[in-house]
């Protein structure tokens, strides 16, 4: 029952702290909730179709069928995930400014989070296939004491939404002058990771024959499927032994991102609204 | 004379042959594993170092498997009664774990690179 608590735990995990972080930048923005949840039902839906075609993946592209479409998924997200960061950095100071008005219950219209909701979807979607073939392989095999190994799985589903839940509200209750800048350093590091795994994913699948040497490991100190391993993997990309293909890709994309947001924020502050500040 | 113009018209001949004979690409160094009740058959596989792998692996379950080493860092499901295919290398000598996510307490084995 543990085994598989850890299993579904493991898998969970990387999605719903990807939803808490998401939900948490973006709670000012309006109709945000519907967003997520479209992505996530979304998510979920592929993630049975993706769990069903399974067997036809494999064999697709020369044994490299699920590498090809864990690449596609992976790149997707982190182009949404970095087109919302650049987006919302235009928008982090008035944001802040409203969100400091209390009394306003005013929000954001008329911004688009299709971006989100499909980044929170392909993360659900590449967890979420795994889960339901190892939950089906479960109950398909009516080997003895599959109802525990089911209760396990249970038991963990709801350990890693919890811990979603968990950094929602660890966020939410961070001063609402940081809460912008602390959600969004967390969206570019999920964006790092995603990147990381990217890179990984290339060298698997033997596209990218550079880099695939690891720099380090740490895998002895900290191994990457021990509690907090699993949490620093899931939180900010961590990896026991990265190859430097992956740590390129990951400072890449982190850089890309923030000196995007940068250069936008630069190229709308001259001409751009009044920008207010608190007395 | 006559040797001489032979060996200019074979030789390119010959070249062509041996290009032919010879893929583009180094021959991969096939492994063979299987999974059978909930376990790696064999449980230590061997191969030469410098080389790329190519392991097969046939689930012979009905349930699926997910295929996963940490120092190969290589991930892949392989769905009940289906074959997957996992390119590793080229490696230095050493021992690789690997293991059966699905199934962690019986599903293990050792790649060893000599």
């Amino acid at each position: 029952m543990f085994a598989s608590a850890l299993i579904v735990f493991r898998e969970t995990l990387e999605a719903a702290l990807f939803i808490g972080i998401v939900a948490a930048a973006t709670r000012d923005l309006a109709g945000r909730t519907r967003w997520i949840v479209a992505g996530v039902a979304g998510g979920l839906l592929g993630s049975l179709l993706l769990a069903a075609s399974m067997e036809q993946l494999t064999t697709l592209a020369d044994g490299a069928g699920q590498d090809v479409l864990n690449a596609l998924f992976l790149a997707m997200a982190l182009a949404m995930l970095a087109w919302h960061c650049i987006w919302i950095s235009t928008h982090a100071r008035e944001m802040v400014q409203q969100a400091r008005n209390v009394g306003s219950q005013a929000q954001h219209q008329g911004q688009a989070l299709w971006a989100i909701a499909i980044a929170v979807g392909v993360c659900v979607l590449r967890e979420g296939a795994e889960t339901v073939l190892f939950i089906g392989g479960i109950a398909a095999s009516a080997q003895s004491g599959w109802q525990a190994l089911l209760a396990g799985a249970g038991v963990g589903l709801l350990t890693g939404l919890g811990m979603g839940l968990l950094i929602y509200l660890g966020l939410t209750r961070i001063k609402v002058q940081y809460v912008f800048a602390v959600s969004n350093a967390f969206l570019l590091l999920l964006a790092g990771s995603l990147a990381s795994q990217l890179a990984k994913v290339l060298t698997q699948a033997d596209w990218v024959g550079v880099g695939s040497e690891a720099l380090w490991d740490t895998s002895t100190t900290l191994p990457q499927d021990s509690p907090p391993g699993m949490l620093l993997h899931a939180l900010v990309g961590y990896d026991a032994s990265p190859s430097g293909l992956q740590l390129g890709f990951y400072l890449l994309a982190i850089g890309f991102i923030w000196l995007a947001s940068r250069w936008v924020q630069a190229g709308l502050s001259p001409q751009g609204r009044p920008v207010l500040r608190s007395p | 004379m006559m040797k001489t113009l032979k060996n200019f018209l074979l030789n390119p001949l010959a070249l062509l042959f041996a290009a032919g004979a010879v893929p583009a690409f180094a021959a991969d160094t096939e492994l063979q594993l299987v999974i059978k009740n909930h376990q790696f058959q064999p449980t230590e596989i061997k191969a030469p170092a410098a080389q790329k792998l190519r392991i097969l692996v046939h689930n012979q379950d009905s349930t699926p498997e997910e295929f996963e080493s940490h120092s190969l860092k290589r991930e892949k499901i392989i769905p009940g009664g289906a074959k997957a295919t996992i390119l590793v290398g080229p490696l230095k000598p050493g021992r690789y774990e690997f293991f059966g996510e699905f199934n962690p307490a019986t599903a293990k084995g050792t790649l060893v690179i000599e």
